[in-house]
């Protein structure tokens, strides 16, 4: 990034949980790359100086799951779009699952993705790839040339393979490539038809169910697989106690398999599909408050390492509908941060944990050198008010998808800056 | 923070009416009163009231049926409103049409109550949720949510034979996960006081937490579970739940679950059988049971009419009322 201006970010609280960092200190950019923290260096002189007095500055939010809809669904939303919903909201890299049209499981698609978000420079966008040729669960796909295209880790989306020997020789082929699958448990018999948690609400409102189990089963299908095959294994959006409680005891066998939540998991329950709100058509289904606070205990003792967005932005028509016929998902980037704070408020994390989560934990999932704050690396950073109070509203929400149960309820925690390889891409 | 039920006025009487989940034992037993006062209307030479005269409901039914329907058109017509027949499941939604498209372009046409049945649960909050102020929507069945009219002449039909529900002990049989007429009963049972509410089924048919989410007794065991009763309703079993993962034979569901004179022996003497039809003779009950002394099938048929008179005479009356209290407020403001 030689066009990335030099900056000084001056009396900021700087969190940096890869270094271990937590103390108001100045850090200087130039090039694209942290030049140093604390003390310019000697003649170091900044094109701008940003004032972070009473703000946290940490590394850029690193998010495994948002989706920006492009190539094929740009009725719903845009990389530029999405772009600068995540700029908005210190996210500074996104993992897109491979459900685009066409999807991501051929090197050209992965490129055109990377070079469009590269186009508006705005967040960094790292395409996850498929696992099987039109997600379809059958023909593994060319997993090598996929990596050589920029995919950090491939995966299925919200389409889980069915076969279990498929899903058995797609673990053991990107092993072959030092590959890390993502993978949402999920049994797709189990959960067929389903669209809600399969419990006391959807039993009063009569909504087709998704049973606890359809996460259990899978869970442990995979975890044999990843055991079996020695494959590195993601979880993403865990939504059980059992689900959680199974991945912390494989992972003390020594099983390489590592877990995310996404962050409406650790608020909402199956309690706010009362009155068929459609925002909360989510999958996985959200679940019972014990499952809830299971989730947040399993955040809390590093047995999930990473919060995610599981960004789902929606065109209006896609959710206005009875609630079994409405497309799941949520537009979730805006609230990334502002959910997160408030598991600080609520004390399942403190500041630097919840920070950890958002940035060198999923960069650890997809083994990057991102989401840290050290002399030499990418200049990706937040800055952000903890204090700031907002309600979202259809008039300021920056994403294309409106969809979200949070629109209109006052949030604390809102970004300042972002910069994304040294250069400012939201300031508010 | 409580959320507002979306069927009561801000007055809290009826404007909307999507389920029996959340409203009072008194609006419940309110509406029970008035159709009580419909039934003789069905009796007069000229079975007319002039209530709503003036008024259109459409019968927006996404999902076939005859019986529901019928009523639901001879009500509306009893109480002197014009009434539009709407199959939409071979018109517009076949084109492509949204159910809010459907929904704007009906109210155009100045409807003043939609009467809607669909597939899928919500439905008639959605709609309710979407449509016009001064429009009303009465729920006739969404997917396996609700069905509150057909579960309102139940208990109708229950209050006249046993007027004092807090002595009742009342057996539910069949598909229970599949019902909306099951959630329907339950709901209205436990809310007018009902103290022993029982589900019979097997596994397969009973919802995942069923007696916490709706305070009854599930059974497995049809003799053990209309043991004493007062009243046994049966539901209609769908054909396709057979030779499924849920039941394995029509045989072996009759053998175990249906209704038979031996098996309803252990109910109480007085007992009286009911079902929301149609029936499947040999699979849910015997003939013998269907046409037997304790049968009040035909009178839940009868009851039907009188209580959707009572729901749309409530809605569109109340929704006179709000009109004109709330153009009272703008006059005032």
């Amino acid at each position: 990034m030689l066009n990335a201006p030099r900056l000084s970010i001056r009396h900021g609280r700087l969190i940096d949980p890869a270094g271990g960092h937590d103390a108001v200190a100045d850090i200087h950019l130039a090039e694209g790359r942290v030049l140093a923290i604390g003390a310019a260096p000697s003649g170091f002189q900044p094109d701008r100086t940003l004032d972070a007095r009473g703000q946290v500055v940490c590394p850029g939010f690193v998010d495994l799951c948002a989706r920006v809809r492009e190539p094929g669904l740009e009725q719903k939303a845009t990389i530029a779009s999405e772009g600068r919903a995540a700029a908005a909201s210190g996210v500074t890299t996104l993992c897109c699952p491979p459900d685009t049209r066409p999807v991501i499981d051929n090197p050209a698609v992965a490129r055109l993705i990377h070079q469009i978000s590269k186009r508006h420079g705005l967040t960094r966008v790292l395409p996850i790839g498929a696992m099987t040729v039109g997600l379809e669960g059958k023909s593994i796909t060319e997993m090598a040339a996929l990596k050589l295209a920029g995919c950090p880790a491939l995966g299925q989306a919200d389409r889980p393979i069915r076969d279990t020997q498929v899903q058995r020789r797609a673990l053991e082929y990107a092993a072959t490539f030092g590959l890390t699958l993502f993978l949402l448990p999920l049994d797709p018999e189990l959960s067929a038809g389903g669209c809600a948690h399969e419990g006391v609400v959807s039993t009063r409102l009569g909504l087709p169910g998704i049973p606890e189990a359809a996460e259990t089963v899978a869970v442990a299908r995979d975890l044999a697989l990843a055991e079996q095959t020695g494959a590195r294994i993601h979880f993403r959006g865990l939504s059980t106690a059992r689900g959680v409680e199974m991945l912390a005891e494989a992972r003390a066998r020594g099983v390489r398999a590592s877990g995310d939540v996404a962050l409406h998991q650790l608020f909402l329950t199956e309690h706010d599909l009362e009155h068929f709100d459609a925002n909360c058509h989510l999958v996985p289904p959200l679940r019972t408050p014990a499952d809830r606070d299971a989730l947040r205990a399993a955040l809390a003792d590093g047995v999930l390492t990473a919060v995610c967005s599981d960004h789902q932005p929606h065109d209006p028509d896609a959710k206005l509908g009875p609630f079994p016929e409405t497309a799941p998902g949520l537009s979730g980037l805006e609230t990334v941060l502002p959910l997160a704070l408030r598991l600080v408020e609520e004390g399942v994390l403190d500041l630097m944990g919840m920070i950890e989560r958002l940035t060198v934990g999923p960069a650890a999932i997809l083994e990057r050198d991102l989401g840290r704050l050290a002399p030499g690396t990418a200049a990706d950073l937040c800055v952000f008010d903890p204090e700031a109070l907002w309600t979202p509203s259809p008039a300021t929400w920056i994403s294309q998808g409106h969809n979200t149960p949070f629109m209109g309820h006052e949030l604390r925690g809102r970004v300042s800056w972002t910069l994304l390889g040294g250069r400012i891409v939201f300031e508010r | 923070m409580t959320t507002p039920n979306p069927q009561l006025d801000a007055q809290g009487r009826l404007k909307h009416f999507l389920t029996i989940d959340g409203l009072s034992r008194e609006l419940l037993t309110e509406i029970l009163d008035q159709s009580e006062g419909f039934l003789g209307v069905s009796r007069q030479a000229v079975k007319k009231v002039p209530l709503c005269r003036g008024k259109v409901v459409a019968n927006l039914f996404f999902e076939t049926s005859t019986r529901t329907r019928t009523t639901f058109e001879l009500a509306a017509k009893r109480l002197s409103a014009d009434v539009l027949n709407l199959n939409i499941s071979t018109s517009a939604t076949a084109k492509g049409e949204t159910l809010l498209d459907t929904l704007r372009n009906l109210e155009a046409m100045h409807v003043d109550m939609f009467v809607v049945r669909h597939a899928s649960s919500g439905t008639a909050h959605f709609m309710a949720a979407h449509a016009a102020p001064h429009v009303s929507i009465v729920n006739a069945g969404d997917g396996r949510h609700a069905h509150p009219t057909q579960a309102m002449l139940d208990m109708l039909t229950i209050r006249r034979h046993k007027p004092d529900f807090s002595r009742l002990r009342v057996a539910i049989v069949g598909d229970i996960l599949h019902s909306r007429v099951a959630r329907s009963q339950m709901i209205a049972l436990r809310t007018l006081g009902v103290p022993d509410v029982r589900v019979i089924a097997p596994r397969t048919l009973l919802p995942t937490r069923v007696e916490e989410a709706f305070g009854v007794t599930a059974y497995h065991d049809l003799s053990e579970g209309v043991r004493d009763a007062d009243v046994v309703i049966m539901l209609r079993i769908q054909r396709e739940r057979m030779n499924s993962a849920l039941l394995p034979s029509e045989h072996e569901y009759f053998q175990l679950f249906g209704l038979t004179e031996e098996r309803l022996s252990t109910a109480r003497p007085d007992a009286i059988v009911m079902h929301p039809g149609p029936i499947n003779r040999g699979v849910e009950m015997d003939s013998q049971v269907a046409d037997g002394r304790r049968s009040v099938i035909l009178e839940q048929v009868t009851n039907g009419i009188a209580v959707r008179m009572a729901v749309m005479s409530m809605c569109l009356g109340n929704q006179h009322l709000g009109n004109s209290q709330s153009q009272e407020e703008a006059t005032h403001a």
